[in-house]
Order: C-alpha cells, then structure tokens, then sequence
C-alpha cells in the first residue's frame, strides 16, 4: 500500500517538474526541474520494480543503522576533493585573469565558481560529514538505532538534492545574491523540508536512548540543527517573481536586509561550522585518544556560553556601514568575550590528551585532531580580535579576512573531518585499520604546509592592501589606486594557489587511502560477539 | 508603547536578566551540585559503551 503511494507521489512530482520545466522563465530554473523530474522518474522506476514483491521482515533494532553514514563517508570525501579543486582554480583565476576562459563565459568565470566553492566546502562537504558523523555518534552515545527507518536516507539524499540543485543553479546564474546563501527559493524550501526530517530522526533518536544522560556531542550536533534551521528560515524570507522562475525578492531591504544576512552569515560559522564540528570533537578525539574528554563539567559550560554568545556576534561584519553604533559595538564586543568558551573549548579537547601525549608521536590521525583543535583556537583568537572596529577598519575588504576564514575552514573543519573519516572507514567496512598510516601522515603534512601558505600569504597580503588603500599623501590625496594594490598582491597569489594546491593532494591522497583501506585492508576477525557484563 | 520601543525596553531589562540568571545558575549547577563530579565522571564514558551495537530493549541491573 505505501509503495502505491509513493508511485502516485513520485508520478505528480516528475509530470509537474516537467511542466516547470516547459514553462521556465530562465535557464537555471529549467536544467533545476529537469533535474528535479530526473530524480523523480527515477524513484519511480525503483520503487516500481520493488512493488508486489515480498519484503522479509528482518528486525534490525539489535543493530546501528550505518547505510547512510558509508554512504555519507564516500560523499564526504568526494564533496571535499571537488571543492577543493574549485578553491584551486578560483586561486588561479584570481592571480592570472586569463584563466576566467572566454569561451566559458559566463558559466566558468571567478563570480559563478566562487558561490560554487564556498558551497561545495561548507553545505557540500562540511554539510555531508556533519549529517553522516552526526548520525554516527547519536547512535553509539544513545545506545539506540536510528529513528524513523528510511527517513535517514531520505535526509541524506534530500541533502545531497539540495547540493546538486544550488550547484548547477549557480553555474547558470541562479542566485539571490546572499553570500553563503546563495540557493534560490525553491532549493530553500526544500531544505527546509529536509531539515525538518533531519530534527526529526535527530531528536526522534535521542528520545528512545537508552543512556539516561544525553551526551554533550549530541547537544552540540542539536543546537546545530535546530539553529541553523532558525537561520535559514528567517535570512531566506523572499518573494518568488514567478514560480516558474528561479528570481526571488527579498523581503527585508537595506541595513535591515544586512544585518539579517550576516545575523545569519556569522551564525552559520558559529553553528555550522563550530558547534556541529565541536560536536565531532567531543566524540572522535576521546575515542582516539581512547580516554574520555578532559573535563565534562567544562564540555558543559563551553556548549552554553559557545550558544548564549555566538548568537550576537553578526553585527561585527557591518562596522561602519548604516548599522547604527549600539549594533556594531554590541557585535564587537560579544565577539570579544566569545574568545574565552571558544579557548575553553580548544583546552579542552587538547587536555583529553593529557597522560596520552606519546600517541602524537605514533598516530597520525589522533596528530591530525589535535592540529585541528589547534587551528580552532587560532582562528578564535584571531575572529575577536579582526571585530574590533579599529582593527575592522585595517582588515575589512581585504583577503586578511580570506586568510582568516581559511584557516578556521582548511585547519579546523577540514582537518577534524579528515580524522573523522580515518576513524570511521575501518569501522564501517569492519577493517582492522588504515591502509597505510603513512599516506596519513603525508595527507597531514601536505596539508597543514598548504594552510601555513595559504594563511600566510593573506596575512601578507590583506594587510599590505590594507595599508595601502589607507595611504594618503601630505596633501590628503590617496596614494595608491585600487589597480596598484591588485598588481602588488600578485605573487602572494600565486603563494596562496601553490597553498591550495598542497591541501588538494593531501585530499587525493586520502580518498586513496581510504579506498585502498576498504580494498585492500584485512577485515577484523569474526568474534562471537559477546556483550560483556556491566 | 510603540512595539519597537516596548521590545527593545524589554530585551534590555528583564529578557537580559533572564538569560543571565540562566546562565550563571547553569554554570553553579554544572559546577557545585552535590555529586556532579561523580555523574560527569560516568557520562565522560559514554562513547565508550555501546560501540558495536545499541543497548537491549531492557537495561541489565547495574551492579
């Protein structure tokens, strides 16, 4: 019965998505329904040829429900190359203009690719690791399989949907122009959906825990969900010009519009980006380091003062613009005090090492953690101190603020993942370890010698355009024209591509790695399984 | 009262004094609650119990 369902379901959306299709008022909308009706069909198809057979009713409940987090983990790692590999080439494209190719114009030049790679970073692979370890350790802390059966896939897929959506959407000139909001208004409703669904199995799985405490991860991963649908809602408020179009109108408009966007543009680094990830932490480096979390008491109090504060932070992205003083300054100085929970938080996942500090020499991934909790507590010392509204005036505009963002994204998020993604694979495809722990520990150098370019170079650069746009001579005249400081910041470019280059390999070298640990690695001897006694 | 008027005078009084009062009896809570040390002893373990499959329907006595 539910299977007919399905068909009738799936039916109306492929014909509907083709009539969208035959009436788009634009390219991006088109290429989005027929990928839509695609996907549709394709469902159909499937769910058809399962219709009528017999389903063996096996009970699963004695088991972790791990399809959607292998799948999540081969996604994760694919997502990461592409993204990469975009970040390169835009890189490139930044220090040599000629690479924006006359004959992929518009599709292939700096501002279509750039959304695409910040996107295909944070809501592609940042996205995918998130929705794939967050199912992996609120199974294992709650001692429960996941809830809702099928709806974990559906959140999945309904994820990956979304990306594919906004990233061709992108590519053909569908956007509404907020910066790490780009998708149009109908990828935002589907999101919405989806991550309903994705509250859904979250919560729905705490519920039936059989640990009476909830773990902190898990609140991490919860505030996570719940805010960033929050934000989602609230900063995609817009009005479709037709719904056979991919335009949309704001509803929110000037400093009101702003200061909605970056609420939601700073929330998404403080949500999404920390407290999600703050969320692997906690789980992979004590399961690591096989000890438990330096102080729970502390773990406790970061979660609550990391959530009062972030919230507050966005204004600091609109210092002297129509914001009014109160606002910004309101901004600066929660980001200020948001450096004591972050810097709690850093001592806190390093101190698990505490008694344990040999195995940095002898693990190359538990060394790849803790350069990640380092990089966090660079990038939030770093974050307070750009938002205070003398230094903002130095850094605002310039790749300072780039280099910034990349350490916390290259360092941080990437460098937890990349652990994550060690630590799962053998234990999803029931290896008895990595491949090769030396490729690892190549992959972590390759890369952090990329992030040292590459933030380096900002550094140089952000702050050498800085000083230059501000030079004036005795007359009050500006000294500099903005095509000078463009010429000037030339080889710190190439510095920074070089950079990118360097974290890329290290990416290539890991997916190797990880499929030759799920070819080649020698599968864990089967046990009798027996559960000892608590 | 104008409602921007009435929620900003409202933000910055008693709203402000809630979540500060939250916050402050959190941190007491987690800090100086009789026998909180010894609960966020055992919760710290957590990931390390149930990694290979969920807990049985009924919970074994603790002993």
């Amino acid at each position: 019965m539910g299977n007919y369902i399905k068909l009738i379901v799936l039916g109306v959306i492929t014909v509907l998505a083709l009539i969208a299709a035959n009436y788009a008022r634009d390219v991006a909308y088109m290429v989005n329904a027929l990928t839509v009706a695609l996907v549709a069909a394709g469902l159909f198809l499937w769910t058809l040829r399962r219709t009528g057979e017999p389903v063996a009713a096996v009970d699963l409940s004695g088991e972790y429900m791990d399809g959607p987090v292998r799948a999540g983990v081969i996604l994760t790692a694919f997502w990461g190359v592409v993204g990469f590999l975009v970040g390169v080439t835009i890189a490139f494209q930044l220090a040599f203009p000629v690479l924006n190719f006359e004959w992929a114009q518009p599709y292939l030049n700096f501002g279509r690719l750039r959304p695409l790679h910040t996107s295909a970073v944070i809501f592609a692979f940042g996205g995918t690791a998130l929705i794939t370890t967050s199912f992996y350790v609120v199974q294992r802390t709650s001692a429960a399989r996941l809830w809702g059966g099928n709806l974990a896939w559906y959140v999945f897929w309904g994820y990956q949907l979304v990306i594919v959506l906004a990233a061709s959407g992108y590519l053909l000139g569908a956007t509404q122009s907020k910066e790490y909001a780009e998708p149009e208004w109908y990828v935002d409703w589907w999101l919405t959906i989806v991550w309903v669904a994705y509250l859904l199995v979250f919560v729905g799985t705490l519920m039936k825990r059989k640990e009476p405490h909830i773990y902190v991860a898990n609140w991490f991963f919860l505030s996570f969900i719940i805010t960033v649908a929050m934000l989602h809602v609230v900063n995609n408020l817009s009005i479709p010009v037709s719904v056979f179009g991919s335009k949309s109108v704001q509803v929110f408009s000037g400093v009101q519009d702003a200061m909605t966007q970056w609420w939601y543009g700073h929330n998404a680094v403080g949500f999404f980006l920390t407290a999600g990830f703050l969320g692997m932490m906690y789980y992979f480096v004590p399961k690591q380091a096989e000890r438990p979390v330096f102080s729970y008491k502390l773990s406790i109090i970061h979660f609550w003062a990391l959530i009062f504060i972030y919230i507050w932070a966005g204004p600091h992205h609109l210092h002297y613009t129509a914001l009014p003083d109160w606002a910004s300054t309101l901004g600066m100085v929660f980001s200020i005090v948001l450096w004591m929970p972050s810097w709690g938080g850093m001592i806190n996942g390093l101190m698990t090492l505490s008694g344990a500090w040999d195995k940095l020499r002898t693990d190359p991934i538990i060394r790849m953690m803790v350069i990640s909790v380092g990089f966090y507590g660079m990038s939030t010392f770093e974050g307070p101190m750009m938002s205070i509204r003398a230094v903002n005036s130095l850094s605002h505009y310039t790749d300072w603020t780039i280099g910034h963002v990349h350490s916390g994204a290259l360092g941080w998020n990437g460098m937890i993942t990349f652990g994550a993604l060690y630590f799962l694979v053998p234990r999803l495809w029931n290896r008895e370890g990595l491949y090769s722990l030396r490729l690892v520990s190549w992959h972590f150098w390759l890369a952090t010698i990329g992030i040292i370019l590459y933030a380096a170079a900002m550094w140089v650069t952000g702050i050498m355009e800085g000083l230059m746009w501000r030079e004036v001579d005795a007359n009050g005249f500006l000294v500099n024209s903005f095509s000078d400081t463009v010429a000037a910041k030339l080889p710190m470019y190439v510095v920074r591509g070089l950079g990118g280059v360097l974290y890329l390999l290290g990416g290539i070298i890991m997916c190797y790695n990880l499929w030759m640990t799920v070819k080649r690695s020698p599968a864990v001897k089967a046990t009798d399984h027996v559960v000892p006694a608590e | 009262m104008e409602t921007y008027t009435f929620l900003r005078q409202f933000a910055d009084s008693w709203m402000l004094l809630a979540l500060f009062t939250f916050f402050v009896g959190m941190v007491l809570w987690v800090l100086f609650r009789p026998g909180s040390t010894e609960t966020y002893e055992d919760v710290a373990n957590i990931p390390f119990r149930h990694e290979d499959k969920p807990a049985p329907e009924r919970q074994p006595e603790e002993s």
